[in-house]
């Protein structure tokens, strides 16, 4: 168990870059537009004599008050959507990174050589590979979580101070908001996504084990290749393969599969009136329900396959 | 005691190629071991299959354990350097001391600390900072302060100057090598670790052609000088090797009569160097 946590440490020390401070410039960044965005309403705002108040800042005080139950679960509904929303575009680029990290992790090492210290030490394949997975599906993610939720919450402190300038009593407005249930519900994910995100992340890393250079030539070209010959052959009317049942479940599935929410596409429905509705879809008790579809335990079944097979590759593969 | 990697009938082909063929030898415990061929003759085959990073035919037997079945075993008993370039780029001294302390189970911290601190080697320094000498200083002393039973070193000071060259060996010599472990090593220097090898192996196009220990090589080779008047009766007495010097002729003898030698020219024992040169020729004719 030790062992592990330091192979996952190993990981976060050498990807760095990617696991921590891609998620946090995006944050940073995604922060500093929303500040350019309150400025610039403050300076046009002021320029032509508009008030952020709905009719008078005496209004602005009692508009809260107005609210009744419905109106102010909307708006907590609301708000809580928009503390997500730098999870997810941070959750964007977790997806691009955890996709070139599953594609260097068993070939940067063989191909700088590095891979003879690495075996002169006493750690089998398996936990060498395991403690991979684990830092693209569990570290990565978690960190995303994290950093997310932190920029969440500031850029919800953001507005409510520059709305409170406005005399808006911003506070009692976030108290609608749900901001607990909110990172409960990110940090939730992360086991939906470890399963949901395994078939390409044990191809890609079969991939960067089995090639001899350009894994991501072999990861890509060949499953783009394959799809397109099936799309040839259908037009030909040689076989009878749905070509957009491949797109979706296998294609699809070996690569995209890393960016988070593909599950949605397994559960029941999504959306549904206002905002309250529209996030319960999104909810943990709704998108678990993805676990009932046999699409995600074949997905784990088969990466559980090419994993074994990495690991094979791993201990036997001898060009270096 | 048990000898330390015992192999019989260890082969290994590549497509077009013998790299081992059917090799037999014995490694005995508290060794130095020189393994010593031209390029491409099968010593780092050799290395690779007693490390388990090969697959191979034959047997081979590794401080007990089968390096191809049990080799995360073997491995807390084995070290390697494998060249001075294989340290990861990114790692930086404190990181690489903390992941060895804390995943090899015979790893002794104080003393890799202590191997550091005669170092200019800095804690936050990464290795691609870090010249060649200064990598193969972290990895020896990584290497060192593991208490392994066996040391495997493939070309472990190619490409670094004199000095950390023989910083390297010395240090091997004084303060890790002792009677319990043994050390496997392969290199062209063959003049700069001649003194420290207790063993020889001579390796050539996947045979072994000389397995030796250094003072029976004393007693079975031998070179005389001899003056041009005498070189006919030197040639007829089957030398290995011939080589002219200042008008001298110097020849080499495996396992001639001292008596008669000693009758033609001035007697010395030769080095490994030599002896290499002259079992070698027309490797790569």
């Amino acid at each position: 168990m030790k062992t592990f946590y330091w192979l996952v440490k190993r990981e976060f020390w050498e990807n760095r870059g990617g696991f921590l401070w891609a998620p946090v410039i995006t944050g940073g960044v995604f922060l500093l537009l929303n500040l350019m965005g309150i400025v610039t309403g403050e300076v046009m705002g002021g320029r032509h004599g508009f008030n952020f108040a709905f009719g008078g800042a005496d209004n602005n005080m009692r508009l809260l008050q107005k609210l009744d139950t419905q109106s102010a679960e909307a708006v907590g509904a609301g708000l809580d959507m928009m503390m997500c929303s730098p999870a997810m575009i941070i959750s964007i680029v977790m997806g691009f990174v955890v996709f070139f990290y599953c594609l260097g992790a068993l070939y940067d090492d063989r191909r700088d050589r590095s891979l003879l210290f690495w075996k002169s030490l006493p750690i089998s394949d398996t936990a060498t590979v395991l403690s991979k997975v684990a830092a693209a599906t569990v570290l990565a993610p978690l960190i995303t979580v994290i950093v997310g939720a932190l920029v969440g919450v500031l850029m919800m402190l953001m507005y409510a101070i520059a709305l409170s300038f406005h005399s808006v009593s911003v506070w009692r407005l976030l108290l609608l908001a749900h901001p607990l249930q909110v990172i409960a519900n990110l940090v939730g994910s992360i086991p939906l996504y470890l399963l949901w995100a395994l078939p390409t992340v044990g191809w890609l890393m079969l991939c960067s084990a089995w090639a001899r250079n350009k894994p991501f030539l072999w990861a890509v070209v060949l499953p783009v290749a394959v799809g397109i010959a099936l799309g040839w052959f259908n037009l030909l009317g040689t076989v009878n393969v749905q070509n957009s049942w491949y797109w979706r479940n296998v294609a699809g599935r070996i690569l995209l599969s890393v960016f988070p929410g593909g599950w949605y596409t397994q559960t029941p429905h999504i959306g549904g009136h206002g905002p309250a509705e529209v996030l319960s879809s999104l909810g943990l008790l709704n998108a678990y329900g993805a676990l009932a579809s046999p699409t995600l335990w074949i997905g784990v079944a088969t990466a559980a396959a090419m994993l074994a097979a990495a690991t094979w590759l791993r201990r036997w593969r001898d060009d270096s | 005691m048990n000898a330390v990697v015992t192999a019989r009938g260890l082969g290994k082909r590549y497509k077009n190629t013998v790299a081992l063929d059917d090799v037999n030898f014995q490694i005995q415990p508290g060794r130095i071991v020189g393994l010593i061929g031209p390029n491409g003759a099968g010593k780092t085959t050799a290395l690779k299959a007693i490390l388990g990073l090969t697959a191979f035919h034959g047997q081979l037997d590794v401080l007990g354990f089968d390096p191809r079945t049990q080799r995360d075993k073997l491995m807390e008993q084995v070290c390697f350097i494998a060249d001075v370039a294989v340290l990861p780029r990114w790692i930086r001294v404190r990181e690489a001391v903390d992941f060895v302390a804390n995943v090899h189970p015979r790893f002794d911290r104080a003393k890799c600390e202590r191997f550091l601190a005669r170092t200019k080697l800095t804690p936050a320094q990464k290795v691609k900072q870090m010249s060649k000498g200064m990598i193969v200083q972290l990895h020896l002393a990584l290497v060192m302060a593991i208490d392994a039973r066996l040391l495997v070193l493939d070309e472990p000071t190619l490409g670094l100057d004199i000095l950390y060259r023989k910083q390297f060996y010395q240090s091997l010599l004084e303060d890790y090598f002792d009677e319990h472990k043994t050390i496997i090593v392969t290199t062209h220097q063959v003049e700069e670790i001649e003194h420290i090898l207790t063993d020889l192996i001579f390796i050539r196009d996947g045979r072994i052609v000389l397995d030796t220990d250094m003072d029976a090589i004393g007693e079975r080779f031998a070179e005389v000088m001899v003056g041009a008047d005498r070189a006919a009766a030197a040639r007829a007495l089957g030398p290995l090797d011939e080589r002219q010097v200042f008008g001298k002729s110097i020849f080499l003898y495996d396992g001639a009569d001292r008596a008669v030698l000693e009758g033609l020219g001035e007697l010395r024992r030769p080095s490994v160097s030599d002896l290499f040169v002259a079992t070698m020729k027309g490797t790569y004719a």
